[in-house]
């Protein structure tokens, strides 16, 4: 079972166990990960999943779309060159990802 | 042991109390009951997303069982409160229809609202649907492959975003709207000319200022939608979306003031000063800084929900916290990603940010020089530059906001810039 490790600003840890194909907004969200709000529930519309994802899962995961470019572009904490929208992630067999949340979403 | 927190209504307001609550660290019983025989789920995909088929029902749970256990929340499923004995404390019992009570020492009312419903010959026909909660969707979705026709009655966010979806499976829609315009309450002119404008392009027959008559039988099933004009409009299928009626009737029963919507103040603490309201059956003060004094809104958004509900749980804490903040709203429709910042309502003049190439098109609301709020389709940028501008009380000057080739960003002013200091 793939797994997804949240780290906070503050540098504490969680692991989840995640299921194939949910996103890892969806994963925070329904195990009460902080960090991520998530209003739109996945519908690309609200920048409040946003994530750093570890440089060294960057490259496994799918490019991102315009859409996905333009509402970082607002979110609440400083965009990186590794920011993403976390619901746009989906989990993908044999791949453990590790996310970084910022220090607020909203 | 003490009874805690019974909060009525498990959906989004509901959700986001208990939730907000036991992040901030209360630490009674807190018992989270609905009527529905669903675990906690999301609205907004029903009409959308998972309409069409593109997610699956466990994405629209809003949080796992080992989550509620966790947190020592109760999540009761269908039981329906029918009857409230209530003590001027705040304290009391509720009774449900199956004849269980629920002991509480603080109550949470979260029972949002229902379609409003259409009077008229025929509603009752099978395949006259309405479209609020998961049964209504599944009801919906089971019938879709059996149709072709579908008649959608009602031109705001739900009537168009299922009319989109059906549209997009494949179904010759008619929408059908009573007002000269589609979405007139939540958004301004442009951009429901721009909305019309697209959906009839898209193949969506859009009838605007109809009236219906009845609905017209075909056997012992829906045939037809009759309107004033006397035209039938063919349909195996009727989609009613014109809009919903709170749900006060509990409130009521234990002597809060109502007035569309459970009357609320900026803590969402109800008229008894003990019981608290969130999410859309409350009717609260106006949250937006600077709204006039005594304007009161009562909204049926997510953002609303989850905001209110936050300040509800401060209230529950001890802690008055005022809800302010930014209204936001979303609405898929299609190929359109409709975003909505700010309330428009009281503007004085418009201004239109346009790519058509690339299909963006914004409508940014001014009250004097004030920008209040701006209707975004599919522009993320322009969207979120005004929502965060008028969080942070940031300026847009209205004319170096006109050339659309400039982000909204870049042109943003700080307060300071604006009010000279003496
Ligand atoms: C199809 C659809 C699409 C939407 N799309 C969007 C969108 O894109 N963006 C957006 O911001 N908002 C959207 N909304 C609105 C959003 O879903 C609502 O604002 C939100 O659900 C309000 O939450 P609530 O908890 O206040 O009320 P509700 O969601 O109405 O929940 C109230 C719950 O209380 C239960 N209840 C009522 N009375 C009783 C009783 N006596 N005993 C027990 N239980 C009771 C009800 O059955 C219900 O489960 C959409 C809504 C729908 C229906
Ligand atoms: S959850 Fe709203 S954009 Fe990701």
């Amino acid at each position: 079972m793939p797994q997804v490790t949240y780290t906070d600003h503050t540098g504490e840890s969680r692991t989840v166990d995640a299921t194939v194909g949910d996103s890892v907004m969806e994963t925070a969200v329904r195990n009460g990960v902080p960090g991520i709000v998530a209003e739109c529930g996945g519908s690309l519309s609200c920048a409040t999943c946003h994530v750093y994802v570890d440089e060294a899962d960057l490259a496994s995961l799918p490019p991102m779309e315009e859409m996905e470019d333009e509402m970082l572009w607002g979110a609440a904490d400083e965009r990186r060159d590794n920011s993403r929208l976390s619901c746009q992630l989906k989990i993908a067999e044999g791949s453990d990802l590790h996310v970084t949340t910022p220090t607020t979403q909203v | 042991m003490s009874d805690g927190l019974l909060i009525i209504g498990s959906s989004q307001a509901g959700v986001a109390l208990a939730t907000s609550l036991r992040a901030l660290g209360y630490d009674e019983p807190v018992t989270l009951l609905g009527d529905e025989n669903h675990r906690p789920y999301q609205r907004p995909a029903l009409s959308k997303e998972w309409l069409q088929g593109e997610i699956t029902n466990e994405s629209l749970m809003f949080r796992t069982q080992d989550y509620w256990d966790e947190h020592d929340i109760q999540v009761v499923r269908n039981e329906r409160i029918v009857r409230i004995d209530k003590r001027d404390n705040g304290s009391g019992v509720a009774h449900s229809m199956s004849g269980t009570d629920f002991g509480f020492d603080r109550l949470a009312l979260a029972v949002g609202a229902r379609p409003r419903r259409l009077l008229l010959e025929g509603v009752d026909l099978p395949g006259v649907l309405y479209l609020r909660n998961a049964d209504d969707a599944l009801e919906l979705k089971a019938r879709v492959p059996d149709v072709q026709d579908v008649v959608v009655i009602g031109g705001g966010f739900i009537g168009i975003e299922a009319a989109a979806s059906l549209h997009k499976m494949g179904r010759t829609v008619t929408l059908v709207e009573a007002a000269p315009r589609l979405v007139a309450r939540a958004v301004g002119e442009q951009t429901s000319a721009y909305l019309l404008e697209h959906h009839r392009a898209s193949g969506i027959d859009i009838v605007l200022d109809a009236s219906v008559r009845r609905i017209v039988a075909n056997g012992d099933r829906v045939g037809g939608v009759e309107l004033g004009d006397g035209r039938v409009v063919p349909a195996d299928l009727v989609l009613v979306g014109v809009g919903v009626i709170p749900n006060t009737e509990l409130a009521e029963s234990i002597s809060l003031e109502c007035d569309n919507g459970v009357r609320v103040d900026e803590s969402a603490l109800a008229s008894d000063g003990v019981t608290v309201a969130v999410g859309d059956c409350a009717n609260l003060p106006n949250p937006v800084p600077g709204a006039p004094e005594g304007d009161r809104v009562r909204f049926e958004s997510v953002n609303n929900a989850i905001e209110q509900a936050k300040v509800a749980a401060y209230a529950i804490m001890g802690r008055r916290e005022e809800y302010a903040g930014i209204p936001w709203f979303w609405s898929n429709q299609g190929a359109i990603k409709l975003q909505i910042a700010g309330l428009s309502t009281g503007h004085d003049r418009t201004l239109v940010r346009e790519d058509p190439e690339r299909g963006k098109h914004s409508v940014l609301y001014y009250r004097g020089d004030r920008i209040i709020a701006a209707d975004c389709i599919n522009h993320p940028l322009d969207f979120m530059a005004v929502r965060s501008a008028l969080g942070k009380g940031q300026a847009i000057p209205f004319d170096a906001a006109g050339d659309p080739t400039v982000p909204l960003k870049s042109v943003t002013t700080d307060p300071a810039d604006l009010v000279p200091a003496d």
